[in-house]
């Protein structure tokens, strides 16, 4: 199962678009005299992905919507939510498929623009740990379906929060900046909201002219047995080369794991657009290490190695087609993971502009 | 029933998708700049070199830029990157300005 996403219940996520369209609609009642660049947006991705793991093959169609809508000029309400149906082949002899409607409710938050250095948000929000969780969970922007398997630490079961977060840059200026993030959340087991009762934050420092970018996270779980996430990573896109280099671990109390990923755009060497400047070869390396049971932390049972190979092809008009192989090796067992899959990204005004 | 909706929303969303993204004026474009006001035209330079530089540097680092968008939503869309990117003010400011050059 692609591992990107957090599924909840169908009842859940029709009143979280109840309520994400009560926000979006306030938004725009509210904002009667919108400034010419300020329409409430629709934006996310629609695709395709097939999965091979193991042998067993599922169809995933994906519908992945963001709404943004500003109020004013210090508020914002955005939204993004997931829709997955999944169609797996009966087995055993039996035609037909089994199938399962799966959704997600990313985030649903009110931000305050509260100054310079510091945004005040509200509400559900992606729980701030390391890069994966904030940054690369759109499938309209990861370059690998599938998460990393240390994905899930530190983002306390769900990824997301409820209650309360601050963030901002700290600092910027031409040779540094610095970023922050701190947020606390409610436990919650509403059929509506599900989160954990939680608190943590991390810091970035980017050095623009290096295009380096380092950071720590850290998260603790404040439910059952209070336990502690430690997260740092390093992300990098040399001027020189046309790669980028990302790379993340983390550490829990009963597993630890890390991923490297690097990939290479031809059309960021290249002067003219091709057929071939717009393939990205994509690599990615990543191992768990677990030091004790734990079925809760979502890390395989056994130490596990895997190899990512992906080869990406984007068309014109915000196409891009995802493939990859991977090669997983473990105590528990060898396998291989084939994984293909097609996105098409939309981004557009609620309404016609003059 | 549920797989036939979605399989025809992707096919209506993949045929559609040309005309969605041509509507309107697209952003980013290139400033016009005139002849006649030197000064303001390397101003002008300085504000999209600047703000390009911001962009690739904050935005590019997790994602590709938009193929195009209309620039009635580019100030929500530098709204919205401010929060997920942690943006300076005047980071995001260049950027506004980036994507709107008039």
């Amino acid at each position: 199962m692609c591992r990107s996403f957090i599924f909840i219940s169908t009842a859940r996520i029709r009143r979280h678009i109840c309520l994400s369209v009560t926000l979006l609609g306030t938004a725009l009642t509210a904002s009667q005299t919108v400034e010419a660049q300020n329409t409430p947006l629709i934006s996310g991705g629609v695709g395709f992905i097939t999965l091979t793991n193991g042998g067993n093959t599922t169809y995933l169609p994906v519908i992945s919507p963001l709404v943004a809508a500003p109020l004013g000029k210090h508020f914002l309400v955005e939204s993004r939510a997931t829709l997955v149906e999944s169609f797996s082949p009966k087995g055993n002899g039996e035609s037909g498929y089994n199938s399962s409607f799966l959704t997600a409710v990313s985030f649903a938050q009110l931000d305050y623009l509260a100054g310079k250095h510091v945004t005040v948000v509200g509400g559900e929000f992606l729980t701030p740990f390391a890069t994966y969780n904030e940054r690369l969970t759109p499938i309209w922007i990861s370059n690998l379906t599938s998460a990393p398997l240390s994905f899930s630490l530190g983002i306390m079961g769900t990824g997301s929060g409820l209650g309360g977060m601050l963030r901002g840059s700290a600092m910027s200026n031409g040779k540094i900046s610095v970023d922050y993030a701190a947020y606390f959340s409610a436990a919650s087991t509403n059929a509506q909201i599900q989160s954990q009762r939680s608190t943590g934050g991390k810091a970035e420092v980017y050095f623009p002219h290096e295009r380096l970018e380092i950071g720590t996270s850290y998260g603790r779980l404040l439910e059952q047995t209070h336990q502690n996430f430690v997260g740092a990573h390093a992300w990098w896109e040399p001027a020189d080369i046309p790669i980028k280099l990302r790379s993340e671990y983390a550490h829990g109390e009963h597993s630890q794991g890390y991923w490297v990923e690097t990939d290479f755009r031809f059309s960021r060497s290249a002067t003219t657009d091709t057929p071939l400047t717009r393939l990205e070869p994509v690599f990615r390396w990543q191992q768990t290490f677990r030091n004790s049971p734990d079925p809760q932390d979502g890390l395989p049972a056994a130490d596990t190695q895997r190899a990512d190979f992906g080869l990406d092809y984007h068309f014109p008009h915000e196409i891009r087609i995802n493939t990859s192989y991977s090669r997983q090796f473990s105590a528990t067992g060898d396998r291989n993971v084939w994984e293909t899959g097609i996105v098409y990204r939309f981004l557009f005004p609620t309404w016609r502009g003059k | 029933m549920r797989m036939r909706w979605a399989y025809l929303a992707l096919g209506l969303v993949i045929i559609t998708g040309k005309p969605v993204l041509a509507q309107g004026n697209k952003s980013p474009a290139k400033p016009a700049v005139s002849n006649r006001e030197p000064k303001i035209a390397e101003s002008r330079k300085t504000d999209e070199s600047s703000g390009e530089q911001k962009f690739q540097q904050n935005c590019s680092r997790c994602h590709n830029a938009p193929q195009g968008f209309s620039p009635r939503i580019s100030g929500t869309i530098v709204k919205h990157m401010r929060v997920r990117a942690s943006l300076s003010d005047e980071d995001a400011r260049e950027i506004l300005r980036y994507l709107n050059p008039q």
